[in-house]
């Protein structure tokens, strides 16, 4: 059976578009046949951080709009067997996200793939309602940061009341979350939230912490999924929020600072 | 901590604000939007029975919902005009948190966790 995931957060620039790529490929490398779909219609971007910018030629909104057929707008990884990106539209609006459209291309989706992730636009508008509508499990993007927070425990009442599984009365969306850009030392020094004082407000199981990594943006620049980078903390993480996802029992890393000398604590100190 | 810190006066770090203004906020926010919307009720008939003993300003009033696995938890947290006016009223009442600019009124009961089971 075809599951359908959203990687949502309300708030935009929290990382959602590099968990996407990076989840889709770490799904995909344990032999998941996964595709991962750009809702952020006008504003694509997945493609880039997939790097696969230069082969698009048709994408979602004409296959939603009969313009080409799923097949010519499907892109196959060249890296990984089994992953495949759906790109959206650059020119369009949100509003060529019709119900049916999206609903009749999933539904084509779900007869060849395992997993299906939408990679939700910012906003609880018609693109990120999109996004999440049809989903079974949600990943909830989040950053240890107050205006992040609560975007993401709107998002968690709009899945409640507003996914299709609510509507019809279904089981509940999963709701999971991933806390990205996590830097341990300023959790120490007390100017970051905790993931503990995250996990209490939001009160959601926990899927990983992302430390914030370097490695993001030099993966991005290349257009390689993070996770791809393995001697990352970012990559590393990511692997292992794909594998607790799966059902895995994995210990969480990355969650308090790095063994420091004590010349450069000095250094950093009285900077 | 580091003995770094030992030698600055140390304010209260920011990350502890940030988490008591999310509460404070979402507290709100999930009340007037989900489940049994008794909350902002609540919160309404309580400040009524309050103001017709003393003066509160009604913008003075936090409301904090604690949620846990088992429990959640209401906390209304009032500021106080002056003491003088207080003393007759509030001699039955428990006073556990004085804040600057008023004396604190403040109730903490605990809630049936009905509201958290819908939300898992
Ligand atoms: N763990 C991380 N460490 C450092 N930078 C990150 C991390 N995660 C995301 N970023 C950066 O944050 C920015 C926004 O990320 P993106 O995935 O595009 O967010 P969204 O899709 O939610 O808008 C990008 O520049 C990305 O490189
Ligand atoms: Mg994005």
């Amino acid at each position: 059976m075809s599951k359908i995931i959203v990687m949502t957060s309300g708030k935009g620039g929290v990382g959602k578009t590099t968990s996407s790529a990076a989840f889709a490929t770490g799904l995909a490398l344990r032999g998941f046949k996964t595709v991962v779909i750009d809702f952020d219609v006008g504003l694509r971007n997945l493609d880039l951080v997939m790097g696969c910018e230069r082969r698009v030629v048709f994408d979602f909104i004409n296959v939603i709009n009969g313009e080409a057929k799923l097949s010519q707008a499907l892109i196959k990884d060249k890296r990984i067997d089994n992953l495949y990106v759906l790109p959206t539209s650059q020119t369009r609006d949100k509003d060529a996200l019709t119900s049916a459209g999206v609903e009749r291309v999933l539904n084509e989706l779900a007869k060849d793939f395992d997993y299906i992730l939408c990679d939700s636009p910012a906003g609880i508008e018609r693109g990120a309602l999109m996004a999440l509508y049809f989903a079974d499990h949600a990943i909830i993007v989040t950053n240890p940061e107050v205006s992040s927070v609560r975007d993401s425990d709107r998002i968690l009442g709009v899945l409640a009341s507003r996914s299709r599984r609510a509507e019809q009365g279904l089981e509940p969306v999963t709701q999971q979350l991933l806390l990205t850009r996590y830097d341990p030392e300023r959790v120490e020094r007390g100017e970051m939230l905790k993931v503990d004082d995250v996990l209490e407000i939001l009160a959601i199981p926990l899927l990983g912490v992302i430390p914030e990594s370097q490695a993001v943006l030099r993966a991005s620049n290349v257009g390689m999924p993070v996770i791809l980078d393995e001697s990352s903390n970012a990559g590393q993480a990511y692997t292992d929020a794909v594998g607790r996802f799966l059902g895995e029992d994995i210990e969480h890393r990355f969650m308090a600072p790095q063994k420091k000398g004590l010349l450069s604590r000095l250094l950093r100190r009285s900077a | 901590m580091s003995i770094f810190s030992f030698f600055r006066s140390a304010p209260r770090p920011s990350a502890v604000q940030a988490k008591e203004r999310l509460q404070i906020v979402m507290a709100h926010e999930r009340a007037g939007r989900a489940g049994p919307d008794y909350l902002p009720m609540l919160q309404q008939e309580l400040l009524a029975v309050i103001a017709k003993y003393i003066d509160i300003d009604q913008n003075k009033v936090e409301v904090k919902l604690d949620r846990g696995s088992d429990c959640s938890t209401l906390e209304l947290n009032i500021e106080l005009p002056a003491r003088e006016q207080l003393k007759s009223a509030m001699a039955a009442v428990r006073k556990p948190e004085t804040k600057a600019g008023g004396d604190g009124l403040k109730a903490g009961a605990p809630l049936a966790s009905s509201e958290d089971k819908k939300r898992h």
